[in-house]
């Protein structure tokens, strides 16, 4: 008992700073990160709905005053994009092996 | 010693005669040959339901599934596109406000063409599907452009695909290298997956046609497009070839391109003249 507790509370002290609320920094840099996958995605021609929907939930969040889920949102939003910029990549070549040949 | 250099000559020569017989096979699958993939693309639906009507590939669902094509023939009788059809000739017939009409645009009036849209513009080195001559007509007779994707264009080319029904598939490919590399873009396109599904056309298209995705049976993409534009259940309403494009990219989760993009305009150059020889039987009805 004795030695657990403050194993525990540096435990705890570890974990503290994840925990952290999202600040408006925070939903400002996840946002633009995941503006510019975005736009990276569009450019290519395969902008996903789902992204789109995830910024805009970030934003509605944000505008809300909601920076933790404003900026979970952006970020979900940011790895969205990114998946649609590797499947466009990937997508120039493998392409060829669904043809009817 | 005379052994392994006669070992080594050996090996050397079967590696050459293994690289001449395989090298221009690599050449030949690069090369762009509409010819050889229409066949290619034909043979490939036939050999997989050889129990379908060549010409039957255009109904769609209706030629995978034989209650479904009972239940179509019965509405037939009173075809839900009908309304559309009608509204489409008498838009067709009215004069635009010069005086002038869409038969002015097209060749034999434009009675009894669809079959050979789309084209290729060599003139603009672009593909030029129905939807977007008729918006130039009316354009370049002082009317505003239609939307692409339904109402006053898919009652149009309604009456201009009913016109044509029955006539094959003629699309034709100029010896020009920009139309060969619109129809392998829109190859490209056709096979290429998009959307958070991560679906190609191909994907419900070639690989699952009769099977059912949710409540509906897949069509096959041969004659897909021979078909349009189509009155569906779904929609409660007409749509054109745009808007079938624009609603399989949506329900891939992608972002749809816009109407007649160049994307587009290709696939469906590619669509159609792989279905070169099968019927027009527009106006279609889906479920």
């Amino acid at each position: 008992m004795k030695r657990s507790l403050p194993l525990a509370m540096l435990l705890a002290l570890c974990l503290a700073p994840n925990a952290r609320a999202a600040n408006e920094a925070d939903y400002k840099a996840a946002y633009a990160a995941a503006e510019a996958a975005s736009k990276e995605a569009t450019g290519l021609r395969n902008q996903w709905t789902v992204t789109v929907q995830a910024l805009t939930a970030a934003k509605k969040a944000a505008d809300g005053g909601d920076f933790d889920r404003a900026t979970a949102a952006a970020k979900e939003a940011e790895a969205l994009a990114k998946a649609s910029i590797f499947q466009a990549n990937t997508e120039k070549e493998a392409w060829k092996a669904m043809e009817i040949r | 010693m005379k052994t392994r250099t006669s070992l080594l000559l050996g090996s050397l020569s079967a590696a050459l005669v293994a690289f001449a017989l395989t090298s221009p096979r690599v050449v030949a699958a690069d090369k762009v040959d509409p010819v050889a993939d229409a066949k290619a693309f034909q043979h490939f639906f036939f050999q997989k339901f050889p129990d379908v009507k060549h010409e039957d590939f255009v109904n769609g669902p209706y030629s995978m599934n034989a209650d479904l094509k009972r239940q179509w023939q019965e509405k037939e009788e009173f075809p839900p596109y009908e309304f559309a059809l009608d509204a489409g000739k008498e838009m067709f017939s009215t004069p635009f406000k010069n005086g002038k009409t869409y038969a002015d645009c097209f060749p034999n009036g434009g009675i009894g063409i669809r079959q050979n849209y789309p084209y290729f513009d060599e003139k603009d080195g672009k593909v030029v599907t129905l939807e977007l001559a008729l918006n130039r007509c009316r354009e370049a007779n002082g009317e505003p452009p239609y939307s692409y994707v339904k109402d006053e264009m898919a009652s149009l080319t309604a009456y201009m695909a009913f016109t044509s029904r029955g006539k094959p598939m003629d699309i034709k490919i100029p010896d020009d290298p920009r139309a060969l590399e619109a129809f392998e873009n829109g190859k490209r396109y056709f096979y290429t997956r998009r959307g958070q599904l991560n679906f190609s056309c191909a994907s419900c298209h070639v690989q699952s046609p009769g099977e059912r995705i949710r409540a509906e049976i897949l069509a096959p993409a041969l004659g897909i497009l021979n078909a349009m534009p189509i009155y569906r259940s779904e929609w409660s309403g007409m749509g054109t070839t745009s808007r079938r494009f624009v609603t399989c990219n949506s329900q891939t989760r992608a972002v749809p391109l816009e109407p007649q993009s160049d994307e587009y305009r290709d696939v469906e150059y590619y669509l159609s003249y792989v279905a070169n020889g099968l019927p027009i039987s527009g106006p279609g009805a889906r479920p």
